[in-house]
């Protein structure tokens, strides 16, 4: 957390350093937290965290497990909403807009953060109408624009050349890795800004998990992407910040660059060496 | 080739070793214990308890066949396609003469009326206890003991129920207030639709416990998916979670039909008729049963002889339209099962 050039001026707390790297000047904050604590009942899960993230970046959340990078993922979608007993302070703003207001319809901030999950979900349905749904959560009716919709879909998480010749049949007869990228197809199905990521690589073997990387990669183009994962060789390949959590607090955020070859903290250091207790 | 010899233990191997030991001295001896795999009682318990177990399944199926092939052989002599599409208008109690045809409509009638009202109540309450509200508050905990409370009272209990709430309040409102003139009771009276709602309440508890079961056993992560795509809870209920539970809602569909076919003591007051020269033609009239016909054939028959084949063979009627219906439910569910499975 030093030389900054990438604080939110409204912000008082320290936010973290944000170097550019290459051109990224073009890419404002997208997501921004302030002060953001969360409370499962009386346990403290995040403790007061500001961070902002950039719009059509990777950033990764690393961190031992219960360190509250999920749930501040989860904040982003407000998919806490669904547990009982959750309490937050602070804010989280996207586009500006604080997220947590009364006055805001979840519906519609879902609509613009998608989420895919660690476990892959899809509904037992088609593979066609996994996506399909969505769109017509949303008010697409036409079919013709249906399947065209669905195949766009499908062609952006590399996933059409495997399917298409059974669009029709389970989405439960797919293996692990293409039932992670269709349920990434149905997140961008309905065109999100945000895509969220909790661990989505993490029950996939090897070559599934590279495929689900290389489309990361392909689709920080278009959207920008939290990630949340254990694995750090994952966060360095694909991610262009990262941000290192410890018991609800975000100990370092930077470029990966920089956390991964020279970590201001020694926590951060001794976690992603393999030092950490 | 002589086996190569095993590397020499590292230094501080010894006293790695030493400290197991002593951890072992507390639960066993310390010396070696000989590779012995011999039974002490060659495998007698386990025989003991296969055949334990094995007799009381066995006396279950002895007890079933029994009951089964004493109702079959008493029952096939007066089993006849004339018993089964008959009328009772010349003598219900004369094997010659007698038939079924009309208990047999009465009784698939009020029991798919009962369906129709158990499983829409049922499910929606299933859904909102699973899914609305909170498990722990104090209102769901009540309803929850109330629908086990409703599991647990006797029958005839509902049947006086439907007597005094369907029949007298709401038959008797009803009456009052769209026939004013009548004389006679047109809806304050037994009727099948009387008979199934109260049976419709009788199996309303099998139908919530089922549902509420199928409910939970449906991951999370499905109504997660659907909601991080922007449904809204009633979507993610109506098109994602209720049709997956649908065969487990299937299930509690067929056990309340199981129950409500036999059953005789709610119908008793609330609508069953002792004999009626023509069938139901609307929902206030009451209609002929099966189960209540046998009891009628075995308390009132002028000449026992004559009767007791019928009763057997109404019996065999009433198991087989039970089984009918279950089958039907069954197949639909298998069906609805491989569907969701295969697609298309």
């Amino acid at each position: 957390m030093a030389d900054t050039s990438f604080a939110v001026p409204s912000i008082k707390t320290i936010v973290p350093a944000l170097p550019p790297e290459d051109d990224s000047t073009r890419n404002t904050s997208l997501i921004v937290t302030e002060n953001l604590s969360l409370y499962y009942g009386e346990a403290k899960a995040l403790k007061s965290i500001s961070m902002s993230i950039r719009e059509r970046m990777v950033t990764a959340f690393i961190g031992p497990s219960g360190c509250g990078k999920s749930t501040l993922l989860r904040c982003f979608n407000r998919m806490n909403d669904l547990i009982d007993h959750v309490r937050i302070e602070g804010a989280v703003r996207i586009g500006g807009q604080a997220i947590h207001n009364r006055d805001v319809d979840v519906i519609e901030l879902r609509k613009r953060v998608g989420m895919v999950f660690q476990k892959s979900n899809p509904f037992p349905k088609s593979i066609h109408e996994n996506i399909a749904y969505a769109l017509r959560l949303h008010g697409m009716k036409d079919k013709a624009e249906l399947n065209e919709a669905v195949e766009q879909s499908l062609r952006g998480a590399a996933l059409w050349d495997e399917v298409k010749d059974r669009l029709h049949s389970s989405a439960l007869g797919l293996s692990g890795g293409q039932q992670q990228r269709l349920c990434i197809a149905r997140a961008i199905a309905i065109q999100p800004e945000i895509i969220l990521m909790d661990e989505p690589a993490s029950a996939l073997d090897p070559l599934a998990t590279g495929r689900v990387e290389d489309l990361i990669l392909e689709l920080k183009k278009e959207f920008t992407i939290v990630i949340v994962t254990h694995n750090m060789q994952q966060a360095a390949r694909i991610s262009d910040y990262t941000a290192f959590f410890y018991l609800g607090e975000l100990i370092e955020y930077d470029t990966t660059n920089k956390i991964f070859t020279n970590p201001a903290k020694k926590q951060t250091e001794d976690y992603i060496t393999g030092r950490f207790g | 080739m002589p086996l190569k010899a095993p590397p020499p233990p590292e230094p501080g191997f010894d006293t790695q070793l030493r400290r197991r030991r002593r951890w072992k001295l507390l639960i066993a001896k310390q010396e070696a214990i000989p590779w012995n795999f011999k039974s002490t009682n060659l495998g007698l318990d386990s025989k003991f308890f296969t055949g334990l177990t094995g007799f009381a399944t066995a006396l279950i199926l002895a007890i079933l066949a029994v009951i089964l092939i004493n109702i079959l052989w008493q029952g096939m002599p007066g089993l006849s396609w004339r018993f089964i599409t008959g009328g009772t208008d010349k003598d219900m109690f004369d094997v010659d003469k007698a038939g079924v045809l009309p208990m047999i409509i009465g009784t698939s009638a009020r029991v798919i009326l009962m369906t129709i009202f158990v499983l829409p109540v049922g499910v929606i309450t299933a859904v909102y206890l699973t899914e609305y509200a909170h498990s722990t508050s104090l209102f769901t905990r009540i309803t929850r003991g109330a629908v086990n409370n409703l599991a647990g009272v006797p029958s005839i209990v509902f049947g006086l129920f439907g007597l005094g709430f369907f029949i007298a309040f709401v038959g008797g409102r009803m009456d009052a207030l769209f026939y004013p003139d009548s004389a006679e009771p047109i809806w304050a009276k037994p009727a099948i639709l009387w008979a199934s709602l109260t049976l419709a309440v009788m199996t309303l508890p099998v139908v919530i416990v089922a549902t509420e079961e199928s409910l939970r056993s449906i991951p999370p992560g499905l109504r997660e998916a659907s909601l991080a795509l922007g449904a809204t809870k009633l979507q993610t209920i109506v098109k994602i979670v209720v049709p997956q539970a649908m065969p487990g809602i299937m299930t509690g569909g067929i056990l309340a039909v199981s129950r409500a076919a036999g059953e005789v003591a709610p119908i008793l007051f609330t609508g069953a008729a002792y004999y009626m020269a023509s069938l139901p033609s609307s929902l206030h009239d009451q209609f002929m049963d099966l189960g209540y016909h046998v009891f009628v054939l075995s308390t009132q028959s002028p000449n026992i002889e004559k009767t007791r084949p019928i009763l057997y063979a109404t019996v065999v009627v009433l198991l087989l339209l039970t089984f009918t219906l279950n089958i039907v439910a069954v197949l639909v569910r298998a069906r609805m099962r491989k569907k969701m499975r295969m697609l298309h």
